[in-house]
């Protein structure tokens, strides 16, 4: 599942000269989901054009579909120009979160606002992979992916990761489109790396 | 003297008397306006948010962590002397007021310059609120790494000058908001000091180690928000 953040009224990070993160990242997931399907893999995008639908309904798009994995793309507003970041939630901790309801313990049912926590130890190796490969490509990147508080991934039942290019500090669109494929081939390598330890029965 | 000299001579004492009555007022306005113009964001502050002082104020020299010069995406301490209260609600809000007002340089800013922290309070627990201003959700560069870069100055700013403060939740104008700028979500805690409050458990640790050791903030340390 691939899932071009923001759209519609909403379009993210805005660069003084014009570029828009909502416009950007379409085009990044577009030609992602164009080099997974070469590799024969099904691929999903939350949002096909310009509309945003909301956290909630990009993350029941990805919770109905077994074995899936969510990449969200986004663009920075800061930071260093061509780079590539990704992210994972991290670990579980019950001192961050607000009390439960009582009783979902017993049923073993999962919280939707919770359903990233059994999925937190592989969203962080799928994070690993994917920041491997955009180190590789794009100059500058860290090695080893971040964590944060991605509020979208919080809700997704599935390995969740955030990728995040800078910037849209840019004079135009050119310099990010031209990211874009290199960025498709890091994906199809990493998720080809990760279907080793995710898919059941795999090595 | 004639009758028309008369007139001009009293006309001219009249308009001495109404030039002396205005001369100072003018004089004053002048110096006014050639005083630099208070910019609306130094206004508000003034109203909404007095300097914080309190009788046990201490000089102290405090570490804030604005974003790096050098390692951009990075935060960095920097020591800055301030007057510190022994309170520590009032020692926090001296510390949040100093981190968004005495920014060394323009690029080192983490929280917008025109946000105010509206009321910050501190729960037996160690649970720290903090109410900020629509500003601080309205004029944060949208993105992760900025709105990470935000809440993580606040987070270890606090951590390394407060003591009791475990964990630490963000209100905009009082409401609980979903995220900071479109990414960072604001609905749970952010960890200020992993193993202080009797509330908090430490977060399993495994694997933070190579993310600090690359100079990325690792999963448990302050500003995290973990579920």
């Amino acid at each position: 599942m691939l899932d071009p953040a923001h759209g519609g009224a909403d379009a993210g990070a805005r660069g003084a000269n014009g570029v828009l993160e909502s416009e950007v990242v379409l085009s990044f997931a577009s030609q992602a989901r164009a080099a997974l399907e070469r590799q024969g893999l099904r691929v999903l995008l939350t949002r096909q054009g310009n509309e945003n639908p909301s956290f909630d309904d990009r993350s029941a798009v990805v919770n109905g579909q077994r074995g899936a994995i969510f990449i969200s793309f986004h663009i920075s507003s800061t930071g260093p120009t061509g780079t590539a970041r990704v992210y994972s939630l991290p670990p579980v901790s019950r001192a961050s979160r607000p009390p439960s309801p009582t009783g979902t313990e017993r049923t073993g049912l999962a919280l939707w606002d919770q359903a990233q926590d059994a999925y937190n130890v592989l969203s962080r190796r799928l994070a690993e992979l994917v920041q491997i490969q955009l180190a590789q490509r794009f100059r500058g990147s860290p090695e080893v992916p971040a964590t944060a508080a991605v509020r979208q991934l919080r809700t997704v039942a599935a390995p969740a990761i955030a990728i995040e290019i800078s910037s849209v500090s840019v004079p135009n669109r050119n310099p990010l489109e031209q990211m874009a494929p290199a960025l498709a081939e890091a994906i199809v390598r990493s998720v080809a790396d990760f279907q080793t330890v995710y898919e059941p029965g795999a090595k | 003297m004639s009758h028309r000299a008369k007139m001009a001579i009293g006309i001219l004492v009249v308009a001495v008397l109404v030039a002396a009555f205005y001369l100072p007022g003018l004089v004053r306005h002048v110096f006014r306006l050639a005083r630099p113009e208070r910019t609306e964001e130094q206004a508000q502050r003034e109203v909404t948010q007095p300097p914080v002082i309190t009788p046990t104020d201490v000089n102290v020299k405090a570490k804030i962590f604005w974003a790096s010069t050098t390692s951009p995406g990075i935060l960095e301490p920097v020591e800055v002397q301030l007057p510190l209260s022994a309170d520590p609600v009032q020692r926090s809000r001296q510390l949040i007021n100093a981190l968004i007002t005495q920014v060394p340089a323009p690029e080192q800013r983490t929280l917008p310059a025109d946000t105010t922290l509206l009321e910050f309070y501190l729960l037996s627990d160690g649970t720290a609120v903090a109410d900020f201003s629509d500003s601080l959700s309205a004029a944060t560069p949208s993105g992760i790494l900025s709105e990470q870069m935000a809440v993580d100055s606040i987070a270890r700013t606090l951590a390394a000058s407060v003591e009791p403060i475990g964990r630490l939740k963000i209100l905009i104008h009082g409401q609980d908001t979903e995220t900071l700028a479109g990414h960072l979500d604001l609905t749970g805690f952010f960890l200020v000091r992993a193993e202080s409050p009797p509330a908090a458990p430490t977060p399993p640790a495994a694997p933070g180690r190579k993310a600090a050791a690359s100079g990325l903030t690792p999963p448990a340390a302050p500003g995290k928000l973990a579920h």
